[in-house]
Order: C-alpha cells, then structure tokens, then sequence
C-alpha cells in the first residue's frame, strides 16, 4: 500500500465520489433538459420520443444499466470499437458518469417537465403575441422560470446523484464506499472503515445542501413564496 | 455479435433465473415494502407527534439514511446485523443470519426512511378538521388514526407508495454487492459460468423493464381513478 494511510485511501474516495457525481450531473442536466423539454413541445412526436425515453431509463435498476454500459455495449458494438472500449483507461469511471448521468437525465427530464407544466398557458401565449420563435419561447420566458421553480427537487435529485455514485462499486470504481470496503478487507476494521465514509457522506451532503440553498435564495422568483 | 446470441442459455437458465432469483427478489421487495410502510408509517406519526424528543429523534433516524447510499447501508447491515442479533438475544457472540434475513431487515430500516416521508404528507394531507372533529366525538389519539386519519393517508398516498415500490424492486438488484442470488444474480452467476454475459445482461434488464413498465401503466390507471374520485 505504500505510504498512504487509510484516510488518504477514503479521501482519494470521496475525490472519486465527488468526481464522477459533477461529470454525471452535468450530462443529466444537460440530457435531461432537452428530454423534458421535447416531452412539452406541440410535436406529437417529439413528445413521444421523450416519453419513451424517459420510460427507457426510468425502468431498468441502475445496477442493470451501468452492466449493459460496461459488459454489453463493447460486445454490440464492431469489433475495433469495441476492443477501443474495453482497453479504454479509466473505464470504470467513464461508464459510471455516463450510465449514472443518462440514468438520472430521465428524472430531471420529468422534474423540467413538470416545471414547464406548473407555469400559467399566458406566458407562452404572451411570448408567442409578442411575435419570440418556440426557441427563444424557451430560452427567455419558459427555461429561466421553470429551472428556478424546480430548484429544491433537482437539489435532491444532485443528492441522489451522489449517492448512486456508489453502485459503481459493481464495475470496479474505487468510490468512496469502494474504498470502504476494500479498507475494510485489508485492515478487517469494518467499523472504523464504514463510519468513516459514513460521516464523509454526511459531509458531502451537508455541503451540496448548504451551497444549494445559498443558490436557491439567489435566484428565488420576486412573489413566489420563496421569493424575496 | 448479434449472429451469435444464444437464445438457448436463456432458456436453460429459466427456471434457475425465476424459481430461485426472481422468487427471491419479489419475496424481498414484497415484505420490505410492508416493513416499510408499517415502519415508516409509525416514524411519520413520530415526527408528527407533538413529542419534541420523539420527533427529533425520527427526523434525524430519515434524514440520516437518507443522505447514505443504499450500497454502504447494504454493508453497514450485513456486518451489524449479526451483532445486532447478538445484543438482542443476549448471546455470547454474534449470531448468523441468513442473507435473506440480511437483506430483508437493511430494506426494511432503509425503506422505512422513505415510506415515511411519504407517509408524512400523507397525514398532512388531511384537513386538520378532521382530528378535531374526531377528537370533539370523544376518539381517542389512536382510534382517530386508525379510524380516521391513516385510511386515507394510505389512500391518498397509494400512487405514490406504490411507485416508490417499483423503485424498491429495482433497488433490491443492489444485494449483487453481497452475491446474493437475487434475480440479478442469477443471471450474473449464469452469464459467468457460461460466459454468456450479453446474452444473460441483456435478458435481465429485458426482464425487469416489463415488470417495472407493466407496474407503472397500473399505477398510473389507478391515479387517473383515484384522481377523479376525489
């Protein structure tokens, strides 16, 4: 083990954790924002690809996605792409943000979805009078008022983010209960290993939570309840 | 690949993947979502009690695993279980409990957390005339909960409760950590042994998306009637 100590090890963790949660989060805001986006749209079709979609990620366990991810697509795939995959360095990693960020892009897509849903028909009408094209509906009237509505729940699904990190132990990740876990095995120390992620988790959370209510207070709506 | 997909690994593995794994699986999300419910409705009437110490220790007891990965509760439980067992039998050192016992008690205490959030605006979601009136007709706190509050709490929260166990039945696959030959592990097992890891992945992921699918088309019929009952 060299000269690292077991702390150093959980940290080097909780770098991992925090790591791939940032990388997932982003694609499930960005991947997630236009799904729910297109399930509101007047297109039949677009709505429909969006529910499908949604329904695709929402109901396979995580565990079973970041499988497919990782044992299944380089096997689908030509033989030169696929081999690319598996000698890829890092894989664990890259798998876990990308199969974790599609997995949780379909309930951020529905959280938007139900953002877009809760604003008065006046304002798309009003952007739609005022001559605004669907795209700048979107951009300037729909978006900004829908994110900032839907802040707590996206506050919780960035939680959920981060404690789903941890089914990538099963690909290999050396998360920070994968550390746990792998300390616990060297050192038999079950107790000490687990307590430790466990109040490193905590921290996480007490952070992300204090930093998005800091956010929340920033960007609240003037008259809404949460507003100034 | 697809030219050599085995169709017939899947069907030999059938009974093994569904008599053994899935049997496991439903079993455990079945009594875990009892367990919760039972338990997650008691922490909700905690937190609703008007007991500061009682509310406080229930509200610390939710937000306390709900902020910890299922995986790490998974391991904190299989290792303190068998301690826990120990303490409570009085014995003279840890006891063994089966991987079902394991698994069932860790979804049980980590479910509760969850079912009683739910539970909890639930109860909030009744009018609070409806205790005062109970109260006023000489109820006491626990015939109006029985009688009066909780039957349609569950009701309301029914869709809900009901979602969240499909969420439960796909978070049981987690006991994988542990090898535990749930429905995923089953067909883990088999894919390794014959090296049919597409083939077996591909199948269980096939397996679970209809159940979940077909679960979440029936809650959604019973919201849409719930919804215009009320």
């Amino acid at each position: 083990m060299g000269t690292g100590t077991y702390l150093d090890l959980l940290l080097a963790g909780l770098v991992v954790t925090v790591e791939v949660s940032l990388l997932a989060w982003i694609i499930a805001l960005v991947t997630g924002s236009v799904v729910g986006v297109m399930r509101t749209l007047p297109s039949r079709t677009a709505s429909a690809i969006g529910f499908a979609y949604v329904e695709f990620f929402r109901n396979m366990p995580l565990l079973v996605q970041l499988f497919l991810w990782f044992f299944v697509l380089p096997e689908l795939l030509p033989k030169s792409a696929g081999l690319w995959l598996k000698q890829m360095p890092n894989a664990p990693f890259w798998t876990a943000a990308i199969g974790i960020g599609l997995f949780m892009s379909a309930r951020v897509a529905v959280q938007l979805q139900a953002g877009i849903g809760s604003l008065p028909r006046g304002q798309k009408l009003a952007a739609t009078a005022l001559g605004l094209t669907t795209v700048q509906t979107y951009r300037y009237v729909l978006l900004p008022m829908a994110f900032r509505i839907i802040l707590p729940p996206l506050t919780s699904e960035f939680l959920n983010t981060i404690k789903n990190s941890a089914v990538a132990i099963t690909i290999g990740l050396l998360e920070l209960t994968g550390e746990a876990r792998s300390m616990q095995e060297f050192s038999f120390q079950v107790f000490e290993a687990f307590t430790a992620a466990t109040v490193l988790y905590l921290l996480l959370n007490f952070v992300v939570v204090t930093a998005m209510r800091f956010l929340e207070r920033r960007v609240a709506i003037p008259g809404y309840i949460s507003g100034k | 690949m697809i030219g050599n997909f085995d169709f017939d690994v899947i069907r030999r593995a059938l009974p093994y993947l569904f008599f053994e794994g899935m049997r496991f699986t439903l079993t455990l999300t079945a009594l875990s979502a009892f367990g919760g419910l039972v338990f997650g409705t008691l922490i909700a009437m905690m937190r609703l009690s008007g007991y500061r110490l009682l509310a406080r220790v229930a509200g610390l007891y939710v937000d306390f695993i709900r902020s910890l990965p299922l995986v790490l509760v998974i391991f904190w439980f299989y290792f303190l279980v068998p301690y826990i067992g120990q303490w409570l039998t009085g014995a003279s050192r840890p006891i063994s409990v089966g991987a079902f016992a394991s698994s069932l008690i860790t979804f049980i205490a980590f479910e509760s957390a969850y079912f009683s959030e739910i539970m909890r605006a639930g109860i909030q979601s009744i009018s609070r005339g409806q205790p005062a009136a109970a109260n006023a007709l000489g109820l006491t706190y626990g015939q109006t909960m029985r009688y009066v509050v909780l039957p349609q709490a569950f009701r309301n929260m029914l869709p809900v409760l009901l979602t969240q166990t499909i969420v439960l039945f796909q978070d049981t696959s987690l006991v994988y950590v542990l090898s535990i030959t749930d429905f995923l592990g089953a067909a883990s097992k088999v894919a390794q042994r014959d090296g049919r890891l597409v083939e077996m992945y591909l199948f269980a992921a096939l397996v679970y998306f209809v159940i979940s699918s077909i679960a979440s088309i029936g809650v959604r019929r019973l919201q849409a009637r719930i919804s215009i009952v009320r």
